[in-house]
């Protein structure tokens, strides 16, 4: 786990983030209506249970290449996405599913893509890494550690140009911040008042490393300092927690064009990919003693719970809806046809995608 | 028609496009108060403002990176980099990201950024700062590649690059930033993809671009005069999306070819011609496909002898007598 368990950091700019309390009583929280807070429970529901088919999928030889879940990691994604507003967009690596379910994205086109089906997303040319919903303001989905740093940097340079007021949301594992180009987009943002958060996810590990023995220094989000940039950490098991913390960060990106790192605090339960055994870098019991204790959905289901918000029998009926969506996503992905082989050269170019508006001549493809 | 320089011919590519669309950003390293380490970009801040042409940190893989980021929402913004030899530091923004964005989001993303400057040796700056990628580029299905030779060419492609939907990498010549050439005064865009014919012959076609094209003009004035010998000079211009019909024809009219290139001969854009060249029209040539390329070491440092390494007006001689030999 992270050595950074630390309160949040306020941001300097405290006139834009007055918030005091718990995390629901935040304002941000307490002024959401009872459907919004079992929306943001049946989202967190809705990933868990597509993830759980994907991976029988995955098992079934159903789909090809890596699958990373993002199990126990559900409130993160949701928690910020649920924070969008027109003009916010949002940005992550390769564990991508949640943030597309939270966007808005069919799971039906999420897992036919799975499946490497023309039904797909991304017509099955993408695949799980490498989701996107330019409609729903979701850029993937990048699958190099770090990579997509510099184009969230460059998704709030094109809103500050257009003098928008929105804010990029840039995600990245604990094990990317030690990326040149991360860095590289840190001090962009900062030096130009880029409207960013910098989300690292810090799940513990970076693929099989701890962050003990992968990153130097006090703590990850700290690293922010080092370009004069705001910066917070906020645990992520409490979907509350992670809005009341974000919703700081992003009103500064989007009020007052200042970038910001912010650090979450969660966990996966499974490994880095279906593909790792997950039995050389933690113990059975760490992952327990999480599940057990911080799962985002139970916290938060025991927070509605007593909150009155939510009952035990709309509970048991979002996760048998989500149980269903699931299926129906598995069996629409199962009855879908794959691209075909004259396919694989569409969507290479806009020109020839747009053979009518085509300007250059010559030949794009070879063989 | 008014005699830039191919410097002045690119500026004015940038002056028109920026004023024409707003979506329009020069960003790089001293593009704006520098006036561009080459001075392309010379009096372009002062036009157009610090929003619009932007000084970046020396960060390149950051900085063209957010420009692909800022293209995908829209923003069609010229990266210039000081040398393109300096992509390699950006080489996961450029070919994993621009290149590739399109085709994993299943044609729901485009990315019309332009990434522009220099590629080129001969100037004694080593191997690090002598590279000619437009090959690497090339390799990547999703973008395009442009070479351009004269002033004319630089303009018009660049102007069409900048409106392309696509990733344009654009690939200009310290040597050439001084050379003067004819540029039409009423505006004129140079689709990409379209080969030129500088010079017409009937012995031998010379295939080549960027600036071997005027060493091969010259020693193609050479062999006329003390060889007569009447050499076709076919400029691609365009790397990809490549000109072949143009190529092709010159072949079915010479009959023999000599490929000439300032690239590494490995894997190089000569390669590729060879290769088409002989598939689609084995039974037009009179003899094998003759290649001129940079001798295959890293780039020399000694200033005499870096002249020797790279294609030079006797060396494409050499190597024309060869081919038609």
């Amino acid at each position: 786990m992270s050595k950074k368990a630390v309160p949040s950091a306020d941001p300097k700019d405290e006139a834009a983030c007055a918030s005091a309390g718990s995390p629901a009583a935040a304002p941000i929280n307490a002024l959401l209506p009872n459907e919004g807070k079992i929306e943001l429970h049946r989202k967190m529901v809705r990933i868990r249970r597509f993830e759980e088919r994907s991976l029988r999928a995955y098992q079934s030889k159903k789909i090809g290449g890596f699958l990373h879940l993002y199990i126990g990691q559900e409130a993160v994604a949701v928690g910020c996405c649920s924070l969008m507003g027109p003009n916010d967009h949002v940005i992550t690596a390769y564990r991508d599913h949640a943030h597309a379910i939270a966007v808005g994205m069919d799971t039906k086109a999420l897992m036919a893509e799975l499946y490497g089906k023309i039904t797909g997303c991304s017509k099955g040319k993408g695949g799980s890494m490498h989701y996107f919903a330019p409609s729903l303001n979701y850029w993937g989905g990048h699958g190099i550690v770090g990579g997509q740093i510099p184009l969230g940097t460059g998704l709030a340079y094109a809103v500050k140009y257009r003098k928008l007021k929105g804010a990029a949301m840039a995600f990245m594992g604990d094990g990317a911040v030690n990326q040149g180009a991360v860095h590289e987009a840190y001090n962009l943002a900062a030096l130009w008042n880029l409207p960013v958060v910098f989300v690292v996810e810090n799940n513990g590990y970076s693929m099989g490393t701890s962050q003990d023995r992968s990153s130097a220094g006090p703590g990850l989000a700290q690293r922010a300092e080092a370009y004069g940039m705001n910066w917070g950490t906020c645990f992520g098991h409490d979907v509350y927690e992670v809005r009341a913390t974000m919703d700081k960060f992003l009103t500064l990106a989007r009020e007052k064009n200042l970038p910001s790192v912010v650090e979450i605090d969660t966990y996966r339960y499974r490994g880095h990919s279906v593909a790792d055994p997950d039995k050389t870098y933690r113990t059975r019991e760490e992952i327990e003693d999480y599940r057990r204790t911080k799962d985002p959905i139970q916290v938060f289901q025991a927070a509605l719970l007593a909150e009155g918000v939510l009952t035990e029998a709309l509970a048991e009926q979002i996760n048998a809806e989500a149980v269903a969506e699931a299926e129906l996503a598995a069996e629409f992905a199962e009855a879908s046809p794959f691209p075909s082989v004259d396919d694989i050269q569409k969507d290479v170019y806009w020109e020839v995608d747009n053979p009518s508006q085509r300007t250059s001549q010559g030949r794009l493809f070879f063989d | 028609m008014a005699v830039l320089t191919y410097r002045e011919a690119i500026r004015a590519a940038l002056a028109e496009e920026l004023a024409r669309d707003e979506n329009v950003v020069l960003l790089g390293e001293e593009v704006a108060q520098f006036h561009g380490a080459y001075k392309v970009s010379e009096g372009l801040l002062e036009k157009f403002g610090p929003d619009r042409i932007v000084d970046t940190p020396i960060s390149e893989a950051g900085f063209i990176g957010m420009g692909v980021g800022a293209s995908m929402l829209g923003i069609r913004p010229v990266m210039e980099l000081m040398f393109w030899s300096f992509y390699s530091v950006a080489f996961d923004q450029i070919l994993n990201n621009a290149a590739n964005v399109r085709y994993m989001s299943g044609g729901l993303i485009n990315c019309p950024i332009v990434i522009r400057g220099p590629a080129n040796g001969g100037t004694n700056v080593g191997a690090t700062h002598s590279h000619t990628p437009e090959n690497v580029l090339a390799n990547h299905p999703g973008v395009k590649v442009i070479v351009p030779a004269t002033a004319r060419d630089a303009k018009g492609l660049l102007k069409s690059a900048i409106r392309d939907n696509d990733p344009c990498f654009f690939l200009e010549n310290t040597i050439l930033y001084g050379e003067k050439g004819e540029v039409p005064d009423t505006e004129e865009l140079i689709p990409l993809g379209l080969a030129d014919v500088k010079r017409t012959g009937t012995d031998l076609t010379i295939v080549t671009y960027g600036r071997c094209v005027l060493h091969s003009l010259a020693a193609a004035e050479i062999l006329e005069k003390d060889h007569d010998i009447s050499v076709e000079v076919v400029d691609l211009r365009t790397i990809r999306p490549l000109d072949f019909d143009t190529v092709l024809a010159s072949v079915k009219k010479t009959h023999r070819v000599l490929i000439v290139e300032e690239q590494k001969p490995f894997a190089s854009v000569g390669s590729q011609l060879a290769y088409m060249i002989q598939r689609e029209a084995f039974d037009e040539l009179d003899g094998p496909i003759h290649r001129l390329a940079t001798i295959d070491a890293p780039a020399i440092y000694s200033p005499p002898v870096e002249t020797e390494q790279l294609p030079n007006v006797p060396r494409v001689l050499k190597a024309a007598l060869a081919a038609v030999a």
